[in-house]
């Protein structure tokens, strides 16, 4: 009561001073005001910090990596395998790769995968859906052989529809064969 | 039956000069970049009063009738001036004077205001070599329906004329990619009045229009996967029609609007299956270790064309629409792609790999006579009009996706172009009821 009446007084004597104050006291946000009980603080906490003993707090830093799917180190983080002209089985340089996500998956029984299939931009776009499959389809099989489990597979196309590099010419077109593996919280 | 006159096109520039000032206003405009030999030259004067009910830069009725009949690639329109006082279907005709103007048919038309706010449109068609009165029309309509009643009128100029169904009412659907969004658009088949039913950052590809012309079937990729969806195009109510595990794509209606023949890779491989629009009822109908895709109806609705590379280039198939064996329909060159069957059944239209160029062809069914149709080298998509006259497809003009329309004997054609932006994917509409 007290407070209010000194905010209601300054308020009156002028415009500056009013400027000045912020607003009323009672409007403060309850969440910028601790509530504290007398006699219940720890008497630790009574004390100012002793030097060395400030827990750093840094909001700046990153996140550690702890998925090997996302670490730049393991071969996990690779997801896209090329093809070919007009090929739809996965070349020795990828087998690597496709071996290590099977071993994943294996490990990692309750993970689920898509694999994208793609495909260049020639020819019709429905054709090149089933293109796209036959090469997602490939990947699939691979996994399955080398342990990985039919519900954690999904293997579908996106044809030509979402090219990696737009534009013309075989440096393009050789870039969107390709097959993408996403893991189950990336699509 | 009308008698088909050739005669010295002398103003065909002045008049194409003509029809592109009035479609520039259209966001999507039309240029036709070939005609028919044969054209009948028709007079459509002015209709009197007709400017009551324009609004804005919108075109007058008679404009959009003279650009639809002209567009057709039948039909000359020949320059009618302004005249005082102005000639209306009630008034009577000299026809020795239109025939000295080389015109072999006349339309007269009037505009009047009703008390209710609303106009009524009436005109009558006349053969000037007959002396004959070809009877009309009389519509009644708002402000809004100007467009529709012009293209209605076409069709009546055009049936009568010709003797077979225009098909200026009808509409068209196809997609634009304008930066990261894909829209999936309806206009009327002129290119005008376009109206986006689905705006999505994912493609969507294959749209196939209901036998009644209310829903649209399609592909859409928002879900990361190809998903087929049913779209009632009044309410924008979608529905999933096949989202099995694995891609669903290239749906097609029967003629009859009760199923979908899809193309499914829920078993392994690319097969085609049938569904109910609403998803019920699957099941399997092509057997092959190859990629099965692109089913289409013929009109009976009793066979399925559809493209398999089980002979180990992708080739045009038929069955029977219930499963079954198949026959292999095209033979000439290593891709053959996309059949669509025009609306009598006898024509199959298609794209071919001509030399690295993907080009319109038609095979006739009886005298398996082929045809390449176009000179450009990325075709796609090829869509009958409901008459069976033209045959839309997507094509690259300079780097962009345009549509462009070819008439089935090769000999019209013509360029869509829009604004901004990619089209593609289009598919012509049934006739409007």
């Amino acid at each position: 009561m007290q407070v209010l009446r000194i905010v209601f007084l300054g308020a009156a004597l002028g415009t500056m001073l009013a400027a000045c104050s912020g607003g009323p006291v009672n409007e403060q946000s309850p969440a910028g005001v601790e509530e504290r009980q007398p006699g219940t603080q720890p008497a630790a906490q009574a004390q100012p910090v002793k030097p060395g003993n400030v827990a750093r707090v840094d909001l700046t830093a990153k996140p550690p990596v702890k998925s090997p799917l996302t670490d730049p180190g393991s071969i996990l983080s690779r997801r896209s395998i090329f093809y070919d002209l007009d090929s739809y089985d996965v070349i020795d340089r990828y087998k690597d790769l496709v071996e290590a996500h099977a071993r994943y998956l294996r490990d990692n029984p309750k993970s689920k995968m898509l694999i994208q299939g793609n495909t260049d931009e020639r020819g019709s776009r429905e054709y090149n859906v089933g293109l796209g499959q036959r090469r997602s389809e490939g990947v699939k099989r691979m996994l399955l052989l080398l342990g990985a489990k039919e519900d954690q597979v999904e293997s579908v196309s996106l044809g030509e529809e979402k090219p990696k590099v737009e534009g013309q010419g075989e440096e393009a077109w050789s870039q969107n064969r390709r097959s993408d593996i996403l893991y189950q919280g990336e699509y | 039956m009308f008698r088909l006159f050739a005669r010295p096109l002398a103003a065909i520039a002045l008049l194409l000069a003509l029809f592109l000032s009035a479609a520039a206003q259209a966001q999507l405009s039309i240029e036709i970049t070939g005609a028919g030999a044969q054209r009948i030259p028709i007079a459509i004067a002015p209709f009197a009063g007709e400017g009551a009910l324009v609004q804005g830069n919108a075109s007058a009725i008679s404009s959009i009738v003279r650009a639809d009949l002209e567009r057709s690639g039948l039909f000359r329109a020949l320059e009618v001036p302004p005249l005082s006082p102005p000639l209306t279907e009630a008034s009577s005709v000299n026809f020795v004077e239109w025939r000295s103007r080389l015109a072999d048919a006349l339309v007269l038309g009037s505009v009047a205001a009703r008390p209710d706010g609303r106009f009524e449109v009436r005109f009558k068609l006349f053969d000037t070599v007959k002396g004959q009165d070809l009877s009309g029309v009389a519509y009644t309509l708002s402000r809004e329906q100007l467009r529709t009643t012009a293209h209605r009128i076409a069709d009546f100029i055009y049936e009568k004329l010709t003797g077979e169904k225009g098909v200026f009412s009808t509409r068209i659907a196809y997609v634009v990619k304008r930066g990261p969004k894909f829209e999936l658009q309806i206009a009327d088949a002129d290119g005008a009045g376009e109206e986006t039913a689905l705006a999505s950052f994912e493609p969507i590809i294959s749209p196939s229009w209901s036998p009644d012309g209310r829903r649209l079937a399609y592909v859409s990729f928002e879900a990361k996967k190809p998903v087929v969806y049913v779209h009632s195009l009044q309410d924008g109510k979608r529905q999933v029609a096949a989202n099995f595990k694995g891609s669903n794509s290239a749906p097609a209606w029967s003629p009859d609007g009760t199923r979908l023949a899809v193309s499914l890779s829920r078993d392994g491989g690319s097969q085609i299956y049938l569904v109910n629009p609403d998803g019920s009822n699957v099941r399997r109908i092509s057997q092959s270790a190859g990629i099965d895709t692109e089913p289409v109806f013929s009109p009976n609705g009793q066979s399925l064309y559809f493209t398999s590379d089980r002979g180990g280039s992708p080739q045009i198939y038929r069955m029977p629409a219930g499963g079954g064996e198949a026959q292999r329909v095209t033979f000439e060159g290593t891709y053959n792609v996309s059949p669509r069957i025009s609306p009598d059944g006898k024509v199959l239209a298609y794209i071919a790999r001509n030399g690295g160029k993907f080009q319109v062809a038609t095979l006739d069914l009886a005298t398996r006579q082929t045809q390449i149709l176009t000179d450009s080298e990325k075709d796609e998509s090829p869509s009958f009009a409901p008459n069976g006259r033209m045959i839309l497809l997507a094509t690259v003009n300079a780097g962009r996706g345009v549509l462009s329309a070819v008439s089935a004997d090769g000999r019209i054609k013509q360029r869509l172009t829009i604004s901004a932006g990619d089209v593609r994917e289009p598919a012509w509409g049934p006739f409007v009821r």
